[in-house]
């Protein structure tokens, strides 16, 4: 081994080092260190070209997972890494050819694809574009291609840019290759920072590192100036697929150069990472996989999309179809209880007044506008107008909090978006792009402050004038909307005009909907929906994103203005109604004797609730639908249904609607679901359900939708369950809060159900304890009458009675290990309703591994 | 099958030799005292190599239990007893041309004093081993396992907290101290901690004379496979024993800190009694320590037979019938 190669590094395999002595173009020969697996007779190359100020070390997780029969090569560029010094400077121009004739004597002969991180990418893309013939794809992590329009480069780098700056902490002192490993959060462990700055520990050994900062070409006049623009434009004529790696949290590269690396690269996957900062490769470790995977699908032709059903009856109506038939109609459409009465014909006129506005003032169709306003009509027209433009609306909701809603609405990356003032304040503090447009009454001096040009009102004048935009293709983007981040980051899922159209059939259907309904929706994404169901709505006088602000009366008074036949609510809702109905007044109790159907959705919905409902809602048949947000409803049950299906292993949410398919993926024993899909009666798998109406694909979430549609047509849930012999569904948790013991997996809901039977227990929580595989289960239980004030420090676990734990123990149906107490069980944020199991466990495995 | 069994005397030895004359093995016991098994029996010290090259002479298998267990005594004690002992037994096979060798060792051999939760068998570590007794073990057990070799195929088997009727080590201590009201709970009394019913520690010895052979080389755990928070396992324990469970509760660093202090009274003043608290049984009584069971019972076809819920009642059922102040040591 030469003196200058890598020592024992972690995660290295020292048999992967390489030297390669290569003749540049002036016949100087340096010698290359290259990271190489070696495979013979390759299927292909992965090309990985990292960047300034690391080495190829970075890229050591992919050289491990390389795809089957893949050569994986990452060299060090000459000056850096392990690879020779250099006498002076080398140009973007010089390294490309350089990186070509190292590909030339290492003998890759094609197809290749490459992977590029920081100004790796740059390079890689230079390599790409005068290797076409060889190119199979291209990857990019984190990095540039050119400076956006008034950009003047990242901040940091163009400090480092500074000339008696850039010698200083580039080359002088090792503070630049430190930094770059600094950035993590968490940060990265000791000996990875050590590896990563082990070729550069003495100035002479740093040198490129400071030439390749003053190599980025800033201003016009430098001399990499017209290479590096030739690339950014040459990109533009790939015609290969393309992936793109992102960690959002880059303080060098940020949002700016994804987006404008994505109007180059328009048909480029995208995966966000969203903890991830600049080093991708090692905040999200698991990009190898990813790679892995979209290499793998390169000639395999993956397109679940192909294996999707099409919507019973095809996809005849639009979202908008209920307000051309009712163009003429005088009847409320939407009426704000306390506020606003819209009629169908009003609607009608105001969203195609609306539309016409919206693409007149820039509202391309594909656009994404993001709706920051209070459900009311001025939310349910701008949501029909956009549709109707062919734009995409983007709705976070408030459930989020402020954190997750930025970073929600900043992954789906929006045009335009649409607030009261108190969203437009918000979507400046969140540092949204794109121009703004503002809802209801707003000062004008507002306005100018909120950076928003025009109202809704202006663009509906505007638009009285303007030609009506054509009508959006029925497999055009309609929606992103996002999960509840019970568990990490909110997920964002879009959904086509094809796919919200045979949601909507299906609810219609499900339901027996028709035109002679009227629906209350105190359940915030069904506020909007009634003028596309075709039937008339009311929005209670109450903040509907929070569900416990709904009194009865408050119920009442939104079913009588408009003479309601249905009910839309969420659980934490009906709890507060069912609570306040002693308050309500003859009147509200005889607007409530009118519904015919209420539906209920959004967490388990217990039996007991709906019966104590029976009093407010006496003619009220009582359903509630399962379902997520990438996929509602999959299947239904009425209280009847849930009564008669009795006590069981989980919640019976009933059997699968019409037109939907609900299969399980069975468990194996380290709890993972790898089975293949199955409909055998009792057979315990996470749910994976097929429908018209399943979301078309997670958002800039490209592995995590490689993931979960892997059985083609199919959508992975997430959730835990099983078919009965009746065909009935029966969820049983979260994948992953099955607790994965030796003696097989064992999934909570039902030991929690058990439990929760016991005299004297309010709640229950079953997680395990210890490494997968051989976990233990640990009830953590929350007696009759606790006090949540009073149990001292809120999620504070102890020790249960002896007691208490042979009770539990009597009931479980598994071996229990401990049983705890609890003052309450930590909840997520956004329904307040779904234990976080995840949590639970965490705070048990501390107390019982001892020493409090 | 002609078997050895070294040290059985103790409660698990004397239920393993039990365990291989029922199935109708030969079986030989090598003890200091009589044991009063109905098979031959020679008496004499572990580490005399006369002694223990005539027992072993002859056998398909060595069961090597004989040790020093406690958690006092000077140093030297236990080098004889423990690391001298199964230098003898690991010798005497050799010279004897036995094929098989059962090392029977302790998890504490691997125990730093940190919690373990559902963790292999580590190796063992002289180094970092609490108390003369776990260091000595772990020299011995590093010793057994390295003589493992084409002709003596060598198992090291460490059962974890074995308890049962009869019990003078585990059982008795707990109970003798709850009676005087010397038992409290150390820390918050939920860390986790795996034991063995006695039977089940035994019946795994003699899968283990059985796997030995295409199984070797390698340390296993055995426990029931069902850890409890320690403050119910002491509570089970002495309700089957009839006294009142542990009172009070002292906090864990207070504990280490007693018990660092103890181990330094009684080592400086040379006491032989058995000390209110050592640092390793506060360790032992405030941390995890549960184990993953998967590879022992792939390894030895064996699973526990006795739940811990009968292994108490048993217990109960032992006390009993033995009267109240039973097992005087």
């Amino acid at each position: 081994m030469r003196p200058d190669s890598p020592a024992a590094l972690p995660g290295l395999d020292p048999a992967w080092s390489r030297s390669v002595t290569v003749a540049d173009d002036t016949g100087a020969e340096h010698c290359w260190h290259v990271l190489d697996n070696g495979v013979p007779d390759p299927v292909g190359t992965l090309l990985c070209v990292h960047g300034n100020p690391t080495w190829s070390y970075l890229w050591r997780r992919l050289v491990a997972a390389a795809p089957p029969g893949w050569r994986v090569v990452a060299p060090d560029h000459l000056g850096m890494g392990f690879s020779d010094r250099l006498p002076g400077p080398r140009s973007l121009r010089q390294r490309v050819t350089d990186l070509g004739d190292l590909t030339a004597a290492l003998g890759v002969t094609g197809p290749v694809v490459t992977v590029g991180h920081d100004w790796g990418g740059v390079i890689s893309l230079g390599w790409a574009l005068e290797h076409r013939e060889q190119l199979r794809g291209v990857v990019l992590a984190n990095t540039a291609v050119a400076m956006p329009e008034g950009d003047l480069g990242p901040a940091l780098i163009r400090l480092a840019h500074a000339p008696g700056v850039r010698s200083a902490v580039t080359v002088g002192t090792p503070v630049f290759v430190r930094a770059t490993t600094a950035l993590s959060r968490p940060a990265l462990p000791a000996d990875v920072r050590d590896a990563f700055a082990a070729p550069y520990r003495s100035a002479a050994r740093r040198r490129a590192v400071g030439d390749f900062v003053a190599d980025i070409p800033f201003s016009p006049g430098h001399p990499s100036r017209p290479v590096q623009e030739a690339i950014a434009e040459g990109i533009r004529t790939l015609d290969v697929p393309a992936l793109l790696l992102w960690g959002p949290r880059d303080p060098v590269f940020g949002e700016r150069y994804l987006t404008d690396l994505r109007s180059r690269l328009p048909r480029a996957r995208l995966h966000r990472y969203e903890s991830a900062s600049h080093l991708l490769p090692e905040d999200a470790p698991q990009y190898a996989d990813a790679v892995v995977r979209w290499v793998a699908d390169l000639d395999a032709g993956h397109d679940p999309a192909a294996a999707r059903p099409a919507p019973p009856g095809g996809a005849r109506r639009r979202l908008w179809s209920a307000l051309d038939e009712r163009s003429d109609d005088d009847t409320p459409a939407v009426v704000e209880v306390g506020g606003a009465t819209v009629t169908w014909s009003g609607l009608a006129r105001r969203v195609a007044d609306l539309a016409a506005g919206l693409a007149s003032s820039g509202v391309r169709p594909g656009h994404r506008v993001a709706l920051l306003v209070e459900p009311s009509a001025d939310l349910t027209a701008a949501v029909y107008a956009v549709w109707r433009a062919g734009a995409v609306v983007v709705v976070a909701d408030k459930g989020l909090g402020f954190a997750g809603m930025r970073r929600a609405l900043r992954s789906a990356g929006v045009d335009a978006v649409v607030g009261s003032a108190t969203g437009l304040a918000a979507a400046r503090l969140m540092g949204l792009p794109g121009s703004r447009i503002a809802a209801g009454r707003v000062p004008a001096a507002a306005l100018r402050a909120l950076g928003a040009p025009s109202t809704l009102e202006d663009l509906e004048t505007l638009g009285r004038t303007a030609p009506a935009p054509a009508a959006p293709p029925v497999d055009a983007d309609c929606a992103v909307l996002f999960t509840s981040g019970a568990t990490g980051p909110a997920k964002g899922v879009v959904y086509t005009h094809r796919q919200a159209a045979a949601q909507l059939e299906l609810v219609r259907a499900a339901y027996g909907l028709t035109g002679t309904d009227r629906l209350v929706a105190a359940f915030a994404p069904f506020a909007i929906l009634g003028p596309a169901l075709g039937i008339g709505s009311a929005v209670p006088d109450v903040d509907v994103t929070a569900p416990g602000s709904l009194t009865a009366a408050a119920l009442a008074d939104a079913a009588a203005a408009v003479d309601a036949t249905v009910v839309f609510a969420s659980p934490a809702a009906l709890r507060r109604v069912a609570a306040t109905a002693p308050d309500l007044a003859g009147d509200q109790r005889a607007a409530l004797a009118r519904i015919r159907l209420l539906m209920s959705a959004g967490a388990p919905v217990p039996a007991a609730l709906l019966r104590s409902l029976r009093e407010v809602l006496p003619a009220a048949d009582a359903h509630t639908p399962y379902g997520m947000t990438e996929v509602l409803p999959v299947t239904d049950v009425s209280l009847a249904g849930i009564e008669a299906a009795g006590d069981g292993e989980g919640v019976c949410v009933g059997p699968p609607l019409p037109g939907v398919d609900v299969r399980v993926s069975p468990l194996s024993p380290d709890g993972t679901a790898d089975g293949p899909l199955t409909d055998r009666a009792g057979v315990v798998g996470e749910v994976c359900v097929r429908a018209a109406h399943v979301k078309d694909r997670y958002d800039a979430l490209w592995a995590l939708e490689r993931t979960t549609s892997r059985d083609p047509g199919w959508h992975r849930t997430g959730d835990v369950g099983h078919l009965d012999a009746e065909g009935r569904l029966w969820v049983e948790g979260r994948l992953p809060h099955v607790v994965t013991t030796a003696a097989g997996p064992v999934t909570p809901v039902g030991v929690e159900q058990r439990v929760e039977q016991l005299p004297g227990v309010s709640a229950a929580a079953a997680v395990g304890v210890g490494p997968a595989g051989t976990q233990v289960v640990v009830v953590v239980v929350v007696a009759d009458g606790t006090d949540p004030a009073r149990s001292g420090r809120a999620g504070r676990l102890r020790l249960a009675g002896t007691d208490l734990a042979d009770a539990v123990r009597a009931v479980a149906g598994v071996d229990v290990a401990a049983v705890l107490l609890a003052g309450r069980l930590p909840v997520d944020v956004r329904h307040q309703s779904k234990v976080d199991r995840g949590e639970v466990a965490r705070r048990a495995a501390r107390v019982l591994a001892g020493r409090s | 099958m002609r078997v050895l069994v070294t040290g059985a005397s103790g409660m698990l030895g004397r239920a393993t030799a039990e365990a291989l004359l029922a199935r109708g093995d030969e079986v030989t016991v090598l003890q200091r005292r009589p044991a009063g098994l109905p098979c031959r029996e020679e008496l004499g010290d572990v580490a005399d190599p006369d002694v223990v090259r005539r027992a072993a002479r002859g056998q398909d298998a060595v069961l090597h239990l004989a040790a020093k267990v406690d958690v006092t005594g000077p140093w030297a004690e236990y080098a004889a007893a423990n690391v001298t002992g199964t230098r003898t037994v690991v010798d005497a096979c050799r010279a004897e041309g036995v094929g098989r060798l059962v090392h029977v060792s302790s998890p504490s051999v691997a125990h730093a004093g940190t919690a373990l939760t559902g963790v292999g068998a580590g190796p063992a570590d002289p180094a970092s081993a609490r108390g003369p007794y776990s260091r000595s073990k772990a020299v011995a057990e590093l010793d057994a396992l390295a003589a493992d070799s084409a002709g003596l195929a060598v198992l090291a088997v460490r059962p974890h907290l074995v308890w049962g009727p009869g019990d003078t080590q585990l059982v008795a201590r707990i109970v003798e101290r709850a009676r005087a009201g010397r038992l409290p709970v150390i820390g918050s009394g939920a860390a986790l901690v795996d034991t063995t019913y006695v039977d089940n520690a035994a019946a795994a010895l003699v899968a283990a004379v059985d796997a030995c052979g295409p199984v070797h080389g390698e340390a296993l755990v055995v426990s029931n496979g069902e850890p409890r928070p320690v403050a119910e396992v002491l509570t089970r324990l002495c309700r089957a024993a009839g006294v009142r469970g542990p009172r009070g509760r002292v906090p864990s660093r207070a504990a280490f800190l007693a018990g660092a202090l103890v181990d330094g009274v009684w080592a400086a003043t040379g006491r032989r009694t058995v000390p209110p608290l050592t640092r390793f049984l506060a360790e032992q009584l405030a941390t995890a320590h549960w184990f993953d069971q998967r590879r022992t019972r792939a390894a030895l076809g064996w699973r526990p037979h006795v739940a811990l819920e009968e292994g108490f009642a048993r217990l109960a059922a032992w006390y009993a019938a033995a009267g109240p102040r039973p097992a005087a040591r």
